[in-house]
């Protein structure tokens, strides 16, 4: 609970951010903290010097952006859950009304949970039912990340090395979408062992399409595939969406811990693919 | 001078502004000029031979005063309270900082002293420490398994005692039976978690060879007397003041390495050192609790009463033995085995097992717990074998008639109403009507629970001839003294510890009664050895029952010195003074009256004063109660099993305790519903789980589940006072009775909601994942 000595800095701008990053090899950003201090308190991480991100003005604030909504990468949880631009993106919200506690979500902003990675995060699931796209600057100049290629491997994503996270991008809910956002927390840490993401669009009394994002169940969070296939096209009934996620959990790669086991995590996945496809529905 | 009466009125506690508006003064708050900062460096191994350590880059780092080894100390190990008779108890040494071999993951390897925390954390991680790991063993079964590795030479199979207890005639009571349940219960390792951690500040005044040390413990004598047997250091001459402490739940009974090495520190390098633990450490090296594993078999007929019980216990004591630890799963456990049955006989053994793990002593209930969450749970395997309503079952067996009732233990029952406490809640929290709920919900395929849990346990902690025939070092008496002041305003000092309980609330309330002074003139003392007499501490839910009636003692004495003078003064005789409303007055003669300010204050002046009295208003009581209290009661649960998950969800939860004549119910029922958070953490969250390599895998908040408030029911609490006869206040106590009765009416409601699947017993704790496991199984 004691880290090493490191220096902190708060840049007013993006550019001195960027300047302080690339200079400083073993510096890290900080946009909340919640993931990164503890680790430096248990000394699993020792940077020299932390850049924290919320003095920058351009990082903040969420705004409407041609039918969907640009998440500045510094809104913090409870900034998000208050936004009126979200209040469409009920997924999004279910997630952010729920993280941690209030402190947590006070502090706790939507770019550092992304750029962080965590495999038990809530917000990679709903990301990627939401379809978003991750805008990062770097020394390189800005890019666009789709979330499809976001999530790479366990605590990595697709960010080079010295790229920030700006904003996320929500695109326009088609007609007919209904969202929603359902975990199974684990009992200590409140993180996700399985949470599930569902973004559902009916149309004509069918699915005409959907995006399910899971979390917490594996390495990195990643989507549904085999259950949006087999629910597009189905008519959104109980039978139909639970035959949808009967196997929702094979062939993925499922951690496990003392609080539950792979077989158990597993058998969660379908559990609550259902449960969230359900509760998306039933918004419609 | 009139005076409301303040015994049963619920307060809020006086304590409070200062404790919730941050103005408390806990150890890492006291504030000494100069002070040194120590940081442990720690084994990462559960079981190695040091082969070697290296600290020259550490002593060399800037800012470091000293760093400290095993071989600096005196090889003086920290003393086993405990002694159990009959048990070829063998005791292991518990030394300050491992010297060749460490034996669980935590152990104290060298203590570095520097000008700041950080530097004193990075210095260590420049000490070089070679490891020859050896096998290692954290599962009591497996300890005492030939082959498996051994913790000490000297103490075979890591078996520390084994202690027997026995009553009536067992084999006759299994020949007669009709019916024998055998079950195989775990009652998982649980972690205290006081929100302070463990925290020593020591300073030695080289001068006059003073040294205070401020220690966050629940019995600053006992640890001043320890630390002075150990260290030589005169007891008139070291100080130990436990100032505001966060709670201790038992983890803060103990004398640690750590307090010994404060004060060896502090007043080897004449420079005040202060050690604050971090929730790291305390999850690794505070002691744990529980940690049994039991075979039971109890005998019925098929009426459904009950003949006998027979009970093995594997009791997990870790790598080394604090305090109290041998009494826990021995007297503090066998004894109330009986529970509030009418049971013919009993046979229980229990085997102390060493384990490369932390040391396990008292826990909240500290035994009783554990005995308790046994027996009802067979209780209920019992019921639903033998197709009896688990209420019905328990009524049959119950103790009934006159009290005293010498159990089957040896345990004097002093009072109870065990049918009356079980009739009052199943009435007053609509037991039929929860069935009907059930069978209602059940049609919509809602799996509803209901579990109920009648506990009993001793408390008022204890009869020091009994202590002493237990094996332990102590006497567990406690001492009161009162101080009038000329004014008439009061101070009060107990040797019990609040370190939660209110007592600077509820003592003054009891003391206020009896000497007819305002609640607001009388002030508590505690937990300072330069300012109280002496005394035990608090633990075994002891405080108000024998260091509450040390106070009321010392306030009868008072009072009984003040009709002396107001006698003299009005010219009667002492035999024909009453005292009432804060005014002493002649029988029958209400106007020839003094106050009680009055009085006191000729006290003091003693111008005008029988010449056989002297001078002076202050009483001391040391009081040893003659025989513990016994607190009962029923709980009762609701849960709901979600089918898909496993998932057990707290609906309800209903109290009916008899702890006696309640002081002030306000803080009774905040202690029950402490207590029962901390009984339904054990059922349903926390566990304290070890790798085979003993590594902690629960060593932190993100995996250990103290259960927060969401993942808690609300509390319906009632109290069914049947007067204590072993104290003068009828007392029983409250402090652990929620954690004891707990934990089986949620194990009892959770397998009631599955009956229909066929499950007869899950282990602790009741995860989801443990649950679905379960239902899988039976599918």
């Amino acid at each position: 609970m004691i880290p090493s000595a490191f220096e902190y800095a708060t840049p007013a701008t993006l550019n001195e951010a960027m300047a302080m990053l690339a200079a400083d090899e073993d510096a890290k950003l900080l946009a909340g903290g919640h993931s990164l201090l503890p680790t430096m308190k248990l000394r699993l991480a020792a940077p020299t010097k932390l850049i924290d991100l919320r003095k920058i003005g351009e990082l903040r604030g969420v705004s409407a952006s041609g039918g969907g909504a640009r998440i500045g990468a510094m809104t913090t949880y409870a900034e998000a859950t208050a936004s009126a631009a979200l209040k469409g993106y009920a997924a999004l919200i279910d997630a952010t009304s729920i993280i941690g506690d209030t402190q947590v979500r006070n502090r706790g902003t939507i770019g550092g949970a992304m750029a962080h990675g965590d495999p038990a995060a809530d917000l990679p699931a709903v990301m990627l039912a939401l379809g978003a796209t991750v805008n990062v600057i770097g020394s390189a100049g800005s890019r666009a990340i789709a979330i499809d290629d976001f999530f790479v491997g366990m605590l990595t994503t697709a960010l080079e090395e010295g790229e920030i996270i700006t904003s996320i991008d929500l695109p326009a809910l088609a007609a007919g979408t209904s969202t929603a956002y359902v975990k199974f927390a684990n009992p200590a840490s409140g993180y996700a062992m399985v949470g599930v993401a569902a973004s559902v669009t009916m149309s004509g009394g069918k699915v005409s399409a959907c995006r399910i994002g899971l979390t917490g169940a594996g390495p990195s969070a990643t989507r549904l595939e085999g259950v949006e296939q087999a629910l597009t096209g189905s008519d959104g009934s109980e039978a139909s969406i639970a035959s949808a996620v009967a196997n929702a959990g094979d062939g993925l790669d499922i951690l496990g811990d003392i609080h539950a086991g792979e077989d158990y995590r597993r058998a969660m996945v379908s559990v609550y693919a259902k449960r969230a496809i359900v509760a998306a529905i039933a918004r419609a | 001078m009139t005076t409301e009466t303040m015994f049963g009125r619920a307060l809020k506690r006086r304590e409070d502004p200062r404790l919730i508006t941050g103005r408390g003064q806990y150890v890492d708050d006291i504030q000494i000029p100069g002070v040194q900062r120590i940081f442990f460096l720690r084994s990462p191994y559960a079981h190695a031979m040091i082969t070697s350590i290296d600290t020259s880059a550490a002593e060399a780092h800037p800012g470091v005063m000293k760093v400290y080894t095993g071989k600096d100390l005196p090889a003086v190990p920290v003393p086993c309270g405990v002694n159990l008779p009959d048990s070829n108890q063998k005791t292991p040494p518990y030394f300050m900082i491992a010297t060749d071999r460490v034996r669980h993951t935590g152990e104290i390897v060298a203590a570095v002293v520097a000008s700041d925390i950080g530097t004193a954390r990075d210095a260590a991680e420049k000490i070089v420490v070679e490891y020859d790991p050896l096998p290692v063993v954290v599962d009591a079964e497996k300890s005492v398994m030939d082959g498996a590795p051994q913790l000490y030479d000297g103490i075979d199979n890591n078996i520390t005692f084994d202690w027997k207890l026995g009553g009536g005639d067992i084999d006759a009571a299994f020949a007669g039976a009709e019916v024998v349940i055998k079950q195989r219960l775990v009652n998982q390792r649980l972690i205290p978690n006081a929100m302070e951690p463990r925290a020593v500040a020591g300073r030695y005044d080289s001068a006059t060879g003073d040294l205070t040390l401020w220690d966050t413990d629940q019995n600053p004598h006992i640890i001043r007397l320890l630390i002075c047997m150990l260290t030589g250091i005169a007891e008139n001459k070291l100080r130990v003041i436990a100032p505001d402490v966060g709670g201790g739940f038992g983890s803060k009974i103990f004398l640690y390495a750590e307090q010994l090495l404060v004060t060896t520190i502090t007043k080897d390098l004449a420079t005040p050192v202060k050690w604050v633990e971090t929730r790291s450490e305390n999850f690794q090296a505070t002691t744990h609790g529980r940690d049994h594993v039991s075979y039971v078999e109890m005998a019925f007929m098929k009426s459904g009463k009950l003949c006998g019980l027979k009970v093995k216990t594997y009791a997990n004591m870790g790598a080394f033995m604090t305090a109290f630890a041998p009494l826990v799963p021995t007297f503090l456990y066998g004894t109330l085995l009986s529970g509030v049955y009418d049971l013919p006989a009993l046979r229980v053994e229990t085997i102390g097992v060493l384990t490369n793990t932390m040391a396990v002593d008292a826990y909240r209930g500290a035994g009783r717990p554990e005995a308790s969450y046994l027996l009802e749970r067979v209780m209920d395997i019992a019921a639903d074998e033998l197709n009896i309503d688990p209420a019905e079952i328990r009524r049959m067996n119950f103790i009934k008639g006159e009290f005293p009732h010498m159990a089957v233990t040896g345990m004097n029952y002093d009072s109870g109403d065990y049918e009356g406490n079980l009739d009052k809640a199943l009435a007053q929290f609509g037991y039929a009507d929860w069935r009907a709920k059930q069978a209602e919900a059940k049609a919509k395929g809602r799996y509803l629970g209901i579990g109920l849990s009648c506990y009993i346990e001793a408390c008022g902690i204890a009869p020091s001839k009994m202590v002493g025939m237990m094996g332990g070092g102590v006497g567990l008496w406690e001492s009161g003294t009162i101080r009038v002041h000329p004014t008439g305003k009061v101070t009060a000092y107990t040797g019990a510890h609040s370190h939660g309980q209110g007592h600077e609330t509820t003592f003054a309330q009891l003391i206020s009664d009896t000497l007819g002074v305002p609640y607001d003139n009388v002030e508590i003392v505690h937990g300072d050895t330069n300012q109280v007499q002496f005394g035990m501490g608090t633990y075994g839910s002891r405080s108000l029952a024998v260091g509450g009636t040390a106070l009321l003692k010392s306030a009868q004495k008072l009072v009984e010195k003040g009709k002396k003078i107001a006698a003299h003064l009005l010219e009667a005789n002492a035999a024909d003074i009453e005292y009432k409303d804060g005014s002493f007055s002649v029988k029958g003669s209400p106007d020839r009256s003094k106050a009680f300010g009055e009085v006191v204050l000729m006290a003091y002046l003693a111008h005008n004063y029988p010449a056989d009295l002297e001078p002076g208003f202050e009483e001391q009581t040391f009081f040893d109660p003659t025989n513990f209290t016994f607190p009962e009661g029923t709980y009762m649960a609701i849960v709901e099993v979600d089918p898909e998950t496993g998932t057990v969800t707290p609906l309800n939860f209903y109290c009916m305790d008899d702890c006696g004549n309640v002081l002030n119910p306000l803080i009774a029922e905040g202690q029950v519903h402490g207590g029962v958070a901390q009984g339904i953490g054990q059922a349903l969250y926390e566990n304290a789980v070890y790798d085979e390599n003993g590594q902690l895998i629960s060593g932190s908040m993100m995996d250990y589940a103290v259960p927060k408030i969401t993942q808690l029911p609300s509390y319906t609490t009632e109290f069914a006072p049947v007067p204590s006869p072993s104290n003068p206040m009828g007392v029983k106590g409250i402090g652990e009775a929620g954690t004891i009765g707990s934990t089986a009416a949620i194990a009892n409601a959770v397998m009631d909601a599955l009956s229909s699947m066929n499950i007869r017993h899950i282990d602790l704790p009741l995860t989801s994942q443990n649950v679905w496991n379960a239902i899988q199984a039976a599918k």
